[in-house]
This record gives C-alpha cells, sequence and structure tokens, in this order.
C-alpha cells in the first residue's frame, strides 16, 4: 500500500492554498487529516499529482465566537472539538458526535473540514452539521461564499463546493437552553464508520417542538435531511407515538447501498432505530434531562 | 518532485532526512533513522501498530508524510525510557503480562504513555475507549488494561 | 522431605509452576524486537506482487517493458522466468501443487501472476502498476456446493484427469478427497433405532488468523559460498528449509532459515508461500538480498485462510438423553490449491475428535474436500488440525439435541460424559483419550456462574421479550501432534527436539525445535530446565527459530510445543541430570544409589549436609569426571510421543442481544481449563484471554466472504472484524489439573483451547437466546445484522 508519486506543497496562508488549487486544478487535492485521503491515494483509488496541504495554514483552526456565532476552522481536529469548552456549551451536539469518529489517534489528525468536504456518505459530521443548522463559508479564487448545510451535501465525493473552492470554516448557531440533542450511531466497532446514525437538534418552547433537524448518516448517497420526520413533529408535543411516525418518515426517504454492514432492509431499519434513540435523547435533553 | 531536506527531534536527537513527498513517516522512521520499534500492521491507519507521539499527541506514522514531520518532536518507543530506567508504562506491561508476541507493544506503550497524560487517573471504561485505536491480537487486552491501571498507580505516586 | 529451607531454594529457581515475569518482556518494550521488516541488509531489494484482479480468468500475455523501462528495477518474474528451474509450480504440505506465479491461468482473485523487484518498495509499488496483463476472463465457481456438478467449470485444468492430487481417488475435476472414518452400517442402524434424531447443517465461516505481523522474509544467496540464508515469519523453520532443499537443490546444510521475532502467527504461518519462493529465486537471479513483506490486503486475501467446512450434524439419543450415535458431513471449501497444513495422513486434520468429551458408542464422518475459485488454505487457525471445526459440530449439536428434547444443555452433558474412570477412553473414531475429569469441570463453572440463577432470570426477561442467551461448552481437544507412527509432513515424523547445554559456572544454553510467537517459550521452557536441573531460570538462555544451530523440530502449531518440544527439553534435561548424578557420586565418594534429588542438588541419603550442587557438578563436568566418562555437561533428546494430549475446558458465555439493532453483548464469560500441569499460570492466563479473544472475533465478526464473482469482499481492517478494547468483554478464568499420564511431565498445552472451545460457547448462547423464542440454528458470525434477521424473523422488534 504505497501512494503514487506526487508534488507537494504546505501553504501556510488561504492565499497561497488557493492560489495553488487554482494553477493545478483537477489534478490537485487538498489534505486535511489525511485519514480519508492517504488511505486512498494507498491503495491508488486517488493519485493526485499535486498535494495541497492545508495543516501548516494557522488561521484554519480555532474555535471561537463572534457575531452571535460559533466559528469553527476547517481545520479544527476531531479532539479539538471534544475538547472545547465553548462547543460543549454551545453546540454540544458536535463534540458528542466527534467522541464516535474514529479513534484516539485518527481524531488527533481527522478535522472536521475533511470529515465535511470529503463527501463520504459515511462520515459521521455531515448529518450532525445538518442537525445544528450549520453554514460552511467556502474560500476560493473569487473570494468567500457562505452556504448552508441543508443543500450542501449532493452525493457520494460530491458537494457544493465549487472548482478551485475550500473550506474555510462552519458556522453554528449557538443553542438556547431548551435545545436538546443526540446522535445515535450503530457500527460494527470502534473505527468503523456508520451502519447507520441520526442526529438530531431540536428546540422546545414549553412543551411544543418549536425547530427540529434530523441528519441522517450513512443511508443514502450523502446525509440526508429528514424533512418528511422533521415535519411530523415541528409544531407537535412529540409523545412516543409521534417519534415512532417520524421514525417511519426518516426510514422512507433513506436509500442505502448494501454492503458488509447489512442490507438494505436492515440499514433501513437500522436508520429508523437510530432515528428514534436520537429523537427520544434529545427530547429529554431539551426538557432539562441528561 | 526532488527530495525534501526535513529535520525534526526524534526522542531528543536532531535528526534530519532527504525524503520524498510520498514516503510515509514510519518507512522513514523505520528505514531511514533504523529506528524499527513502531511497526507496519494494517496500513489502513486502524491498527495502532505504528503510533507514536508528535507534538505531544498520539499519531499513527502510517497515515502521515515524513514532510509533515518537518519541524516536530516526535518520541518513539526507543526514547521512552530515559536515564536507563524504564517508563512506568514499560515496567507495568511486564509486571501485568500485557504483551505477547510484541509487535503491537511499542504502539500500546505509546499510546498509553500519552493517554495517561491525558487522563492521569483513568477508569477502566475510560481505558477502554483510550486506547481503542490500538489492536492486539494476542493478549485479549485484560492485561493491557491491567497494565495502564497499574502504570497510573506508579505514576501517580511518583 | 520437604523443608523450608529446600521449599526457598526452590521457589530461587522459579521453575515450573512460577508465574514468573517474562524474559523476552525486556526487548519487546524499548524496540529491540528484531521481526522480518526490521531486517535490512546491504544491497537489498524489495519484491512486489502483481496480482490477479479476477477470480478465474486465463492469462493471454504479460508485458513487462514499461515495468522494466522504470528506474530502479531490477527485474519481473512471471511463471515464463521460473519454468526453466521447474520454480513455477510447487508442491504443497497437502500432496497437491500450487502455481508459484499464475501459470497460463488464474485461480484465484488475488492470485500471484508477477513479482516485481526494485530497489525500494515504493519503486516496487510503481512497476507493479505497469506490468501489462492481458486476461480472457472464465466463469468463477465460488458456491462450494456446485463444485461436483456436471456442467461446473473446472478449476485446476493442471489436474483434470488426475487420479488423485495426494490425497486419495476422486471423482470430479474440481474433487480433491473424500475422507470418513468409524463404521457408517453400525451408526446408520443407530440412528434407525433410536428415539430420538436431530440433524443441522451449520457453517464454520472462511475466516484468517491475520497475525498483526503479516507474512514475509529476506532471502539472500550467497553466490561466492553457495548458500542461502533466509529469513522468514515461519512457524516451521526446519520443514521450510527441508523443502527449500527439495524445490531448489541447495544442499540442506547450505540453507538456513531463520525465524527472527514473529509478530503472531496462530497457523498463517505454517505454509511456505509464493512469495517465499520467488525471494528466494530472486536473490538468486539477482546476486542481492530480496525482501518481501505483505501488505494486510494481501494477507487477507491470499495467504492461508482457515475453516470453511460446511457441515450437517446428527446425533441419534434414547429419548431421556443417552447419545447413541454421530454422524457428521462436511464439504469443505479448500480454494484454488490443496494447500492446507495439515500433518501429511490427514486431509481432515484430527477432524474426527468430533464425539468431544461424550461416551458416543458408534459415530461415522465423512468429509469431501473441493476446489474453488478463492484462496488457497485451510490451515489450523489457533486450534490443532480441524479441532475448531469438530468441537464446534458437536458441542452445538448437543445444544440442538437439548432442545428437541427439551432438557437443559447442561444435564445432557451431564449424561453423556466420559466418566473419570473410563481413562485411557478408546472413542468411536479410534482416539486414545490421555486423561480427563469432565464432570467436576463442568459442575464447578455452574456452581461459580450460579447456573440455576442465570437460567431464572433468562427466563424472566424472555417474558418481559428481552433476549438474553446461555451458552456452554464442554469440549476436548486432541494437540501435540504427533506420534510419528500417524503424524508426519512430507515424510518428516512430527517428533520435536531440544538441545542443552550447561556451561562450567552454571548458566544454561538450550536451543529447540520449536519457535515461539508470543507464547514465551523463551521463559516457560527455561522454567522446565530450571526445575529440571535446579539452575534458576533467570540463568538459562533459550534459542529458537535458527536452522544452523537449533535442533531439527517440526515447529509451532497445534499446541505442540508443550506436549511434544516441552516433553523433549524434559528428557533432555533428565539425561543431563543423570550424568550429573555420576559426577557427583564421583565427586562424593559415594555411590550413585546413595544419592538423592533435592531441588538444586544430589544429597547423600541419611546425610543431608552432604551434597553437590547442579552449580558444583557443572563445574567438575569440565574438568572432574570419573574415569571413561566424557568431560562436558549437555545432552539433545527427538521427543516422540507416544500419543497426543486431551486438554479440555467448561466454558460458559452470557449473551444480551438488542431487540432493535442486534448488537450482542457478551455480559459474562467463564473459562475452566485443563491443561494438565501449568507451568507458569501468568502464562497460561494469558494465553487463554487471547484465545478468548479470537473466539469471539470469529463468533461474533469475522468472515472472508465473497461476491458471486469470486471478489473478496472486506480485505481490510476496515471490515476484517478485530475487536477493540471496547467491544472486548471482560474474561473470567479457572482451572482444574488433570495431568497427561504419558507426557513426561504431564503437561498437555493450553493456547488454543480457549479458541476451540471459546466459538461454540459464544455461539451456543445467541442460539440459546433465539432457539427459546422457537427460532432454528443461525450461523456464524453472530453479528449485529445477522442477529437482527432472526430477530426481525421473530417479530421481537416490534415497537
Amino acid at each position: 500500500m504505497i501512494p503514487g508519486v506526487f508534488d507537494y506543497h504546505a501553504p501556510t496562508t488561504m492565499a497561497d492554498a488557493i492560489a495553488l488549487l487554482a494553477q493545478y486544478g483537477d489534478e490537485a487535492k487538498v489534505l486535511a487529516g489525511g485519514h480519508s485521503l492517504l488511505p486512498m491515494m494507498k491503495l491508488r483509488f486517488a493519485e493526485p499529482a499535486y498535494l495541497i496541504d492545508l495543516n501548516k495554514i494557522n488561521e484554519l483552526r480555532g474555535i471561537s465566537e463572534a457575531n452571535g456565532m460559533v466559528r469553527i476552522g476547517a481545520m479544527t481536529t476531531e479532539n479539538q472539538l471534544i475538547a472545547s469548552d465553548l462547543l460543549a456549551q454551545k453546540c454540544p451536539l458536535i463534540p458528542e458526535a466527534a467522541r464516535l469518529v474514529a479513534d484516539p489517534q485518527v481524531r488527533n489528525r481527522g478535522t472536521i473540514g475533511g470529515d465535511i468536504a470529503h463527501g463520504d456518505p459515511g462520515n459521521d459530521h455531515p448529518a450532525v452539521m445538518l442537525a445544528v443548522g450549520a453554514s460552511f463559508v467556502l474560500a476560493g479564487p473569487a473570494g468567500e461564499r457562505t452556504v448552508a448545510a441543508d443543500g450542501f451535501f449532493l452525493g457520494t465525493y460530491w458537494t457544493g463546493l465549487e472548482e478551485g473552492e475550500i473550506l474555510k470554516e462552519i458556522l453554528v448557531p449557538p443553542v438556547t437552553a431548551s435545545t436538546g440533542h443526540g446522535y445515535a450511531k450503530l457500527k460494527r466497532k470502534t473505527g468503523d464508520y456508520a451502519t447507520a446514525g441520526a442526529a438530531v437538534q431540536l428546540t422546545l418552547n414549553g412543551d411544543v417542538c418549536d425547530s427540529i433537524n434530523i441528519g441522517l448518516t450513512n443511508v443514502g448517497a450523502c446525509a440526508i435531511k429528514a424533512t418528511e420526520a422533521e415535519d411530523v413533529l415541528r409544531g407537535q408535543v412529540i409523545t412516543e407515538a409521534l417519534i415512532l411516525t417520524a421514525a417511519e418518515k426518516a426510514m422512507a426517504m433513506t436509500d442505502p447501498a448494501e454492503d458488509l454492514r447489512g442490507d438494505v432492509e436492515y440499514k433501513t431499519h437500522m436508520a429508523g432505530e437510530m432515528c428514534r434513540r436520537a429523537l427520544r435523547q434529545a427530547l429529554a435533553r431539551a426538557k432539562g434531562g441528561a | 518532485m526532488a527530495k525534501q531536506h526535513i529535520t525534526f527531534t526524534l526522542n531528543g536527537q536532531a535528526v534530519e532526512a532527504l525524503v520524498h513527498p510520498r514516503e510515509l513517516l514510519i518507512h522513514v522512521l523505520r528505514e531511514q533513522l533504523m529506528q524499527t520499534g513502531a511497526h507496519i500492521g494494517c496500513e489502513t491507519s486502524h491498527c495502532g501498530a505504528c503510533t507514536i507521539d508528535i507534538d505531544n499527541e498520539s499519531v499513527k506514522a502510517c497515515t502521515m508524510l515524513a514532510v509533515q514531520a518537518d519541524g516536530a518532536d516526535i518520541l518513539s518507543v526507543e526514547g521512552l525510557a530515559a536515564n536507563g530506567e524504564l517508563h512506568a508504562v514499560q515496567q507495568a506491561f511486564v509486571d501485568e503480562h500485557g504483551l505477547q508476541c510484541g509487535f503491537c507493544t511499542p504502539g500500546m506503550l505509546l499510546r498509553a504513555y500519552r493517554f495517561l497524560k491525558e487522563n492521569p487517573t483513568p477508569t477502566e471504561e475510560d481505558i477502554r475507549w483510550g486506547m481503542s485505536g490500538n489492536l492486539c491480537r494476542c493478549t485479549g487486552y485484560q492485561n493491557i488494561i491491567k497494565a495502564v491501571q497499574t502504570a497510573s498507580r506508579t505514576l501517580q505516586a511518583e | 522431605m520437604t523443608t523450608a529451607e529446600s521449599l526457598d531454594r526452590q521457589d530461587k529457581l522459579q521453575g515450573v509452576g512460577c508465574s514468573r515475569k517474562r524474559k523476552e518482556d525486556p526487548r519487546f518494550i524499548q524496540g529491540k524486537g528484531n521481526y522480518v521488516d526490521d531486517i535490512k541488509l546491504p544491497g537489498m531489494l524489495y519484491g512486489d506482487f502483481v496480482r490477479s484482479p479476477y477470480a478465474h480468468a486465463r492469462i493471454k500475455s504479460i508485458n513487462k517493458e514499461a515495468a522494466l523501462a522504470l528506474p530502479g528495477v531490477h527485474a519481473v518474474l512471471t511463471a515464463d522466468d521460473l519454468k526453466p528451474l521447474n520454480l513455477h509450480w510447487m508442491p504443497t504440505l497437502a500432496g497437491d501443487k500450487q502455481a508459484v506465479l499464475a501459470d497460463e491461468k488464474v485461480c484465484f482473485q488475488y492470485q500471484e501472476v508477477a513479482m516485481v523487484i526494485a530497489d525500494d518498495r515504493y519503486i516496487a509499488a510503481d512497476a507493479t502498476e505497469l506490468v501489462e496483463v492481458e486476461y480472457e476472463e472464465l466463469p468463477p465457481l465460488v458456491d462450494p456446493h456446485k463444485a461436483l456438478l456436471p456442467d461446473a467449470p473446472i478449476i485446476r485444468e493442471d489436474a483434470a484427469g488426475a487420479d488423485e492430487v495426494g490425497q486419495g481417488q476422486r471423482t470430479h475435476p474440481n474433487h480433491i478427497f473424500t475422507w470418513d472414518v468409524g463404521d457408517e452400517a453400525m451408526t446408520d442402524r443407530a440412528f434407525e433405532n433410536a428415539d430420538v434424531v436431530v440433524s443441522q447443517e451449520m457453517l464454520n465461516q472462511r475466516v484468517h488468523p491475520s497475525p498483526l505481523e503479516t507474512c514475509g522474509c529476506v532471502a539472500s544467496f550467497d553466490k561466492v559460498r553457495g548458500e542461502l540464508t533466509l529469513y522468514l515469519t515461519s512457524q516451521a523453520p526446519h520443514v521450510v528449509r527441508t523443502v527449500v532443499t527439495m524445490l531448489s537443490g541447495i544442499p540442506e546444510s547450505k540453507v538456513r532459515v531463520v525465524s527472527p521475532d514473529i509478530g503472531g502467527g496462530f497457523g498463517n504461518k505454517v505454509g511456505i508461500y509464493p512469495g517465499y519462493v520467488v525471494s528466494i529465486v530472486a536473490s538468486i537471479v539477482l546476486g542481492r538480498p530480496v525482501k518481501w513483506i505483505e501488505d494486510r490486503i494481501e494477507n487477507l486475501s491470499t495467504t492461508a485462510f482457515a475453516r470453511d467446512y460446511h457441515m450437517i450434524g446428527e446425533l441419534a439419543a434414547t429419548k431421556d438423553g443417552k447419545i447413541k450415535g454421530l454422524r457428521v458431513n462436511v464439504l469443505a471449501d479448500h480454494g484454488a490449491f490443496n494447500a492446507h497444513a495439515q500433518p501429511t495422513k490427514w486431509p481432515a486434520g484430527f477432524f474426527s475428535i468430533c464425539t468431544g468429551s461424550y461416551d458416543i458408542p458408534t459415530a461415522y464422518a465423512k468429509v469431501k474436500g473441493v476446489y474453488t475459485n478463492k484462496a488457497p488454505g485451510g490451515v489450523a487457525y489457533r486450534c490443532s488440525f480441524r479441532v475448531t471445526e469438530a468441537v464446534y459440530v458437536v458441542e452445538r449439536m448437543i445444544d440442538v439435541l437439548a432442545h428437541k428434547l427439551e432438557m437443559d444443555p447442561a444435564e445432557l452433558r451431564m449424561k453423556n460424559f466420559i466418566q473419570p474412570e473410563q481413562f485411557p477412553y478408546h472413542s468411536a473414531l479410534g482416539w486414545e483419550y490421555d486423561s480427563g475429569d469432565y464432570p467436576t469441570a463442568l459442575k464447578k463453572v455452574m456452581e461459580a456462574v450460579d447456573y440455576a440463577g442465570l437460567r431464572k432470570e433468562q427466563a424472566e426477561k424472555k417474558a418481559r421479550g428481552e433476549i438474553m442467551g446461555i451458552g456452554l461448552c464442554t469440549f476436548t481437544e486432541v494437540v501435540g501432534a504427533g506420534p510419528s507412527k500417524s503424524c508426519d509432513i512430507l515424510g518428516v515424523g512430527m517428533f520435536d527436539s531440544a538441545e542443552i547445554r550447561v556451561h562450567p559456572t552454571g548458566s544454561v544454553i538450550a536451543r529447540m525445535g520449536t519457535i515461539t510467537q508470543g507464547q514465551g517459550h523463551q521463559t516457560t521452557y527455561a522454567q522446565i530446565i530450571a526445575t529440571e536441573l535446579g539452575l534458576s531460570s533467570e540463568d538459562i538462555q533459550i534459542e529458537e527459530g535458527d536452522t544452523s544451530t537449533a535442533p531439527y523440530g517440526l515447529g509451532t502449531y497445534g499446541s505442540r510445543s508443550t506436549p511434544v518440544g516441552g516433553a523433549a527439553t524434559v528428557m533432555a534435561a533428565r539425561k543431563i541430570r543423570e550424568k550429573a548424578r555420576k559426577i557427583a557420586a564421583h565427586l562424593m565418594e559415594v555411590s550413585e544409589n546413595d544419592l538423592e534429588w533435592d531441588v538444586d542438588r544430589f544429597r547423600v541419603a541419611g546425610n543431608h549436609e552432604q551434597f553437590k550442587t547442579m552449580k558444583d557438578i557443572a563445574w567438575a563436568a569440565y574438568n572432574n569426571v570419573p574415569e571413561g566418562m566424557e568431560m562436558g555437561l549437555e545432552s539433545v533428546d527427538y521427543y516422540d510421543p507416544p500419543n497426543f494430549t486431551y486438554p479440555f475446558g467448561a466454558y460458559l458465555c452470557v449473551v444480551d442481544i438488542d431487540r432493535f439493532t442486534g448488537e450482542l453483548k457478551v455480559r459474562r464469560f467463564y473459562a475452566l481449563d485443563d491443561c494438565g500441569t501449568r507451568i507458569n499460570p501468568m502464562i497460561i492466563e494469558g494465553q487463554v484471554h487471547g484465545g478468548l479473544n479470537e473466539a469471539f472475533a470469529v463468533a461474533t465478526g469475522q468472515e472472508l466472504p465473497y461476491d458471486e464473482q469470486g471478489n473478496l469482499l472486506g480485505n481490510t481492517f476496515m471490515d476484517y472484524f478485530w475487536p477493540t478494547m471496547v467491544e472486548t468483554p471482560v474474561w473470567e478464568l479457572d482451572y482444574t489439573v488433570t495431568p497427561s499420564p504419558h507426557h513426561p511431565m504431564g503437561a498437555k498445552g493450553v493456547a488454543e483451547s480457549p479458541h476451540v472451545g471459546g466459538i461454540p460457547c459464544i455461539s451456543n448462547a445467541v442460539n440459546d437466546a433465539f432457539m427459546q423464542f422457537g427460532a432454528s440454528h443461525v450461523n456464524m458470525p453472530h453479528n449485529a445484522w445477522r442477529n437482527w434477521k432472526a430477530i426481525h424473523e421473530l417479530g421481537l422488534d416490534k415497537q
């Protein structure tokens, strides 16, 4: 398992990175944590002629709060997400999901931006981003633009990133006191992708569900926003019966591929079960539970 | 592309190497610098046999380019004992029979070393979670967990 | 007479029975192990294979030009290059032959087609991409049940017309052998006359031992001296040397095979693989050392799968549960070449141990081996040859019968156990069990876990729709191959050997024909010698694995080191002790008959103040021996065991299964092992932990699945299941001691029992969980998906 030959660049500024990407076009790949890309290169599934390593760009790291938004640099690692007090308070779903990504060593290298931009339906953060209502700052030759997570995930290895663009920052609205969250992930073992996963964030107004987002992991060509399940619950007092109905709706929106984790039937049912679990947990938390 | 000159600190010593960009850090450590303690087990970053400590974090050296280590401070198993004294995790692995064939051991030790700095007084569950990036085929883990607990106690007593 | 003083001396030896720390650990914890991939010789080149993307295809052409043009590439070897040396095929240990490099066609995906040899592993990998191979695809044969159909694709055209391929008459070009044992007619009668008959189809799925270190070698041929040195990951270096000589014609005295530190074997490293052979050829041709190391995909895809036994078990019994007969029919998928690593005369290994721990009066077993377009193998993965399969079928069948009789499976076992007074016990399929006490073992386990309480809890949970299962396994293994009258590999009897030298100052070097791969031989053999010779194990150095220094032995697999190598060590030590007795008598000027052995010395009976320690005697052996005696204090022993040993155990497993996801949790696993005399309890516990974890892995997740085109799905550690600490259960251990009567120190071997016993135990627990709700047998691996299917069919996942 040996990667092919490539030229390596490690720019220290975003401007340089964007310029390099513009120069080399689709012969180049952007390297973040490398735990998806390097194995693919070793298997020669990916053979970029140029590798643009973002690890030396300091402006891509860090978590802060500004203008009512939590801002996460794209090169922030999974373990930095887990360790962040700010996220624990303002966006707790993100570190909770990060704990279920890969393993301790991989979480030291793997980044939230890489996880999102890679477009692998098995990655966890896309569904989480849908659930927290994140938006992404994309930087390219024409400048920066901000897009919503909802609509960003288009297919397997296919996102809203245009040619020459690099994901720079993730913007997340902070939670309120009546927000609850949950991430349920079924996996075969540590380090595996989800057989199915569900990310939920909801806000209550009294007993009524004011807003809700549900993202599903690895049960389609990309992360799925389970809008039909959300519609069942939004504006309602969430009951166990409604949770079951919502899960059925979520299952109907999935389109999983059979692999060694399960066939279509199993994965569909597991999407439903993960949905139920995440919903129950989010509801309990929104009501002030653990 | 021409080879690149990199320098880093390895077990307290300044080292340099000429590497192709695609060369994996594990290969440079093992084959150029002849530090063969870290091993190659799976090459897809699942087994952790190649675990080393880079800038105070546990990293799987099979999934990092050597050029990315330029300027880094690296600790490998060869540097764990200091002044002729075994580190507490090394002694604990011997005392609790936490190794058999020895192939996973350097990676296990380096991860245990760093894990106990991250969490000096872990519960058994903490250990299972915090050491879950390292596979062992021989021990069934039970004695490795005991070894980490023992090392934790030793380090606390120091 | 044992005194406090003599006990103190005994403790200081750190001999048998002592949980002393391991002698191999200091190097491993400091990164100073020496594994094959750590070896770097001057001028060393690297080999890498071009492999087939197809399971079955004809090779129309191979174009090496582009690869050869790549700077740093020294050679590209194909079957045509090996033909003049007659090395394009090699014999397998099973009497078949295997293509070293694909000769005109490929018969499994990832088969070796060409090897590139280059300056480094990077260039070699690049060059493999540049070798152009043109294939014509052929229909693949993947399902072994279709192998013998009249219109099945013929896999081995080279052997299509052969009457036999090493193991008996064939009936079809894809047929390898049919082997049967037992009295078929009498067994049929037992079934005809039985009150109750049960039959169950079951699969021991194809798995892989996948040690953390893959297979590899460094071949170094010295043209001037005509000597070949081969460093390789081998569990049987001496056998490799003999085979290399047979293949190459280089005298065995000029072939040196070295197994350095080995990163786990588990049966993966017994066979001889194309990578070794091509590396040797490349080194001879190029005059430089050549290294070849498998990557993990190659390891899982090509070298040494295990199991793939498709079995039908049947039991005949009286209505009150006395078993009258066992019948087993097996279809064995051996892949494209018959390259299993069993003793040569045993095409199905020791599968006939399948009557287990039970007094079954009549039995019949039949195994049919077939070719398919899959990787070759069928090795003993942490077990004696095919013993895991045998124990699985009998232990599952006991539970199936218990279910049918509505009898508790523990009660049924108790009712049918071979009783302690029946040993030595002659089984219906021809084994002579050496010793055992099965009822005591099972009783001890049941009391320890409160078996009745667990069954009560299970019933309460069932009423609430919760899925809990309890599995038992009371296994008997047969290990320590083996007596040379029945066991050989390519004609070499399966003895093993030890050579011990006591130095003048009383330290010892000893070498054995076995080879440790994590078992701790350097510690346990030293303990055996310490006890036998009264010298501290700390001062006893053990070396194995270098064929130029160690005596010839058959290696380490099938739990044979302690039963055979350990016995050789005892016998060699006793020869030294006998010589020492003579020297002691000479030194003290008394008769040999007046001396008695006391821990570390010979003393004069009746006068304990008059003695000579072994250290005194060792010194004298080099300057003051009796008239006519040779100087020195050393011995060698080649031990041909009179029988196998029969370790046994009683295991119990409690599982809880999530009814909505199918996730399985092993809540409790209690393992009682009886391996006879215990040499180092600490090491035994470690071996049992590891074997149980491998059993857990096989029972709940490991498999090598193929699609209909013969593509192997899941050949990295992403998919191939190795549990981490998070998934691994807690193991509770216990033991009894029933020494082997024929082993010189009563030891039986232990490392494989937990794997052999653990797999059916977990599988019985899972099946127990489902059978209580009315399901029939579910095959392994019991992963969440498979469990959920059973749950969903039973309707247990209703919200």
